[in-house]
């Protein structure tokens, strides 16, 4: 029996993986062998999906991007034994993309059938679930602390602190909530988790439960996501039966359980304390802070809040120790980063590194450019909320400091490229325009401000008294980046002025270099 | 089906299934819209008396969701994304030959029911820009032509 590979991952989908699936069955009947059809997540390798894989003695090989066309002919030149074939990408663990990069929090995505429990076992599962029932909650605590994991949800505040808070908040009840609300343009890590390796998200936040006294746990999940909310709940259900989670896990007397919630496409429910407004059935409004979810959060109770990267790097945490972890990365930045390249780029995917690559290395040595053949002009990095960088900026570590350094945020890990047809102009407009559709509207100046923004800005494409808009625009800036509750009217300054900062010409300005 | 044609006896089911979760009101407004395609304005004062709750309070939370809609949808919905990544990869021309094609803008119908047309704020399918997603399907490096074959296929399905 050969076994096959074929991504159940949504991107893969959308690219036709279900028709190269199902050509793959009724080609390999027609032809009398026997095959046994996986359904793996993506290996984040996109410009290659549909990728089929094939088991063989030498390792797994790689077909992509496969169409359904193209079954007949693979079938034809030896797919089932790993033979060449123009689409034939070598094994796949040795393809450069793949092979140059550092896997700790993906370390089985697209290798494993998602959903099956007894595969996640056989590629070391639950080892960090099973240290941590040996540990009292405070030596978890300190196993996180000491791996330097800091949100990968954007804010980079570091994890362990977090929990120590809760664990040291009394309550009769507390909560362990994911944020899986991924929203950011450019972004898909969480994604991939959640579809491709949902098992180490639900081991993460039950280790997160021992450590802090939480015996319910919620992932607040985008409604954008329905392949991620199948694959979940197929998970939980498996762990509850197997007793990895539930009453008395794996027999420690110990009791965690885990439920999926559904946004309803606001992208501020993304915000922390306005995704536990919506998970108590309100209007997703921002909280002001004091007082913090770490002592009073959802429904009132102490709860740790995390991002679903930051939860799914706590197994391996556990697993081999906070030093192996920390011992990755550079600076106050430990770890790994599973950095998300798209937008118009050669090669979009997922590539998982330590801390410390430049921009530059991710964009040429992994991206290969532009996918449109023209000079990148501007990358944005770290979502909606997150500055336009130019050319001058690629040689800019990954790192949380050396970005916010130059005014500029990591944040989710997202980069979006663009080519050189963009207009800066109609870039900063629309962060304006995506701020007043998504704010809250809770406080003034985002509620206000992002429509004025937005009228400003028409202004200044059509040239009107430019000199006084633009003015007026920077002064905008502030108040919004000083006066707003929330990192949603609090940021959108960032790809606004550091469009027009980096960008000026397009704005009708001399290119002068300037600084925010 | 008219505003005033909706399913009472699945409005009920939903909320007496889950009306006593933490937190029950988007799962409830969930359930309603999986069996309804809509949430009738009608069924409001069910939903607030079943949940201790001003009928103004469940209409603020339909009414802050983008995703959450009041009115009947088409047989399928289409959500474009307009975000960031898909921008770069020329969605703005793709959605202008969308709403050429479909004859609507956002948040409309066609005439014939077919279709109902969204924009989304990013499907998380960003390496495979532009994206668009039909009910619960996701499609990736959509072209005019690959959107007018999807949907082609998609009529012949229905006729």
């Amino acid at each position: 029996m050969i076994t096959v590979y074929v991504p159940r991952d949504s991107s893969a989908l959308g690219l036709g993986a279900e028709r190269v699936a199902n050509a793959i069955q009724v080609e390999a009947a027609k032809r009398g062998a026997a095959i046994n059809l996986v359904r793996n997540g993506s290996r984040g390798l996109y410009w290659l999906e549909p990728m089929v894989e094939v088991a063989t003695a030498s390792g797994r090989v790689a077909y992509g991007p496969v169409q359904p066309g193209d079954v007949p002919g693979l079938f034809d030149t030896g797919l089932l034994e790993g033979k060449a074939h123009p689409l034939c990408m070598g094994p796949t663990e040795e393809i450069p993309y793949l092979k140059n990069q550092e896997r700790l929090t993906f370390a089985r995505v697209g290798i494993t059938d998602p959903v099956s429990l007894d595969d996640y076992l056989a590629h070391d599962g639950y080892r960090g679930l099973r240290n941590a029932l040996a540990k009292e909650p405070a030596a978890i605590v300190e196993e996180v602390t000491a791996s330097g994991l800091r949100g990968r949800g954007g804010a980079a505040f570091p994890t362990g602190i977090k929990w120590k808070t809760v664990l040291n908040t009394p309550a009769e009840q507390k909560y362990i909530v994911c944020n899986a609300d991924e929203g950011d343009s450019g972004t898909f890590s969480d994604r991939m988790i959640m579809e491709g390796d949902p098992f180490v998200l639900i081991e993460g936040m039950t280790i997160a439960g021992l450590a802090v006294g939480a015996a319910q746990g919620y992932i607040y999940l985008r409604v954008e996501y329905p392949h991620a909310d199948v694959a979940l709940n197929q998970a939980i259900e498996a762990a509850l039966a197997a007793g990895y989670l539930g009453d008395n896990i794996l027999g420690s007397g110990k009791r965690f359980h885990l439920e999926v919630r559904l946004g309803a496409g606001a992208y501020v429910c993304g915000e922390e304390t306005a995704l536990m407004e919506s998970i108590e059935g309100k209007r997703g409004m921002v909280r002001f802070k004091p007082p913090l979810p770490a002592i009073e959060g959802l429904f009132g109770q102490p709860t740790v809040v995390n991002n679903v990267i930051s939860l799914a790097s706590v197994p391996i945490i556990l697993d081999k120790g906070g030093k192996y972890y920390a011992d990755y990365g550079m600076g106050r930045s430990r770890g790994t980063l599973p950095l998300q390249l798209a937008g118009n780029v050669k090669r979009p995917g997922l590539i998982e590194k330590a801390f410390g690559m430049t921009l530059r290395e991710l964009l040429y040595d992994y991206g290969g450019g532009s996918a449109s053949g023209r000079p990148i002009r501007a990358v944005q990095v770290g979502g909606p909320l997150g500055s336009f960088m130019p050319e001058s900026q690629f040689d800019t570590p990954l790192d949380y400091e050396a970005f916010s350094a130059i005014w500029a945020v990591l944040g989710h890990g997202g980069v979006v490229v663009f080519d050189d047809t963009v207009d800066m102009a109609k870039m900063a407009r629309y962060a304006m325009e995506f701020c007043a559709a998504e704010s809250c509207g809770k406080c003034t100046p985002c509620r206000i401000g992002s429509t004025r923004g937005m009228e400003v800005m028409d202004r200044i494409i059509e040239n009107q008294d430019r000199t006084k808009n633009l003015a007026l625009l920077r002064d905008l800036g502030d108040t919004m980046l000083a006066g707003s509750l929330c990192a949603l009217g609090g940021m959108t300054p960032y790809p606004v002025l550091s469009a027009l900062n980096h960008f000026p010409e397009d704005f009708g300005e001399k290119n002068v270099a300037q600084v925010a | 089906m008219t505003q005033t044609e909706w399913d009472r006896d699945a409005v009920t089911e939903v909320i007496e299934q889950k009306k006593s979760m933490p937190g029950a009101l988007l799962p409830i407004l969930h359930g309603i819209q999986d069996r309804n395609g809509f949430i009738p304005e009608d069924a409001v004062p069910q939903i607030a008396k079943a949940l201790n709750l001003s009928r103004a309070e469940v209409h603020g939370v339909i009414s802050f969701y983008h995703y959450f809609r009041t009115t009947p949808p088409g047989k399928r919905t289409i959500h474009l994304c307009r975000a960031e990544s898909c921008q770069a990869m020329n969605s703005q021309a793709l959605e202008a030959h969308i709403q050429a094609r479909l004859g609507i803008g956002y948040h409309e119908t066609t005439a014939d029911g077919t279709f109902s047309l969204e924009p989304v704020y990013c499907l998380g399918n960003c390496a495979c820009s532009p994206s668009m997603m039909i009910d619960h399907e996701v499609h990736g490096r959509i072209t005019p032509q690959s959107f007018d074959a999807i949907i082609n296929e998609l009529k012949e399905m229905a006729a």
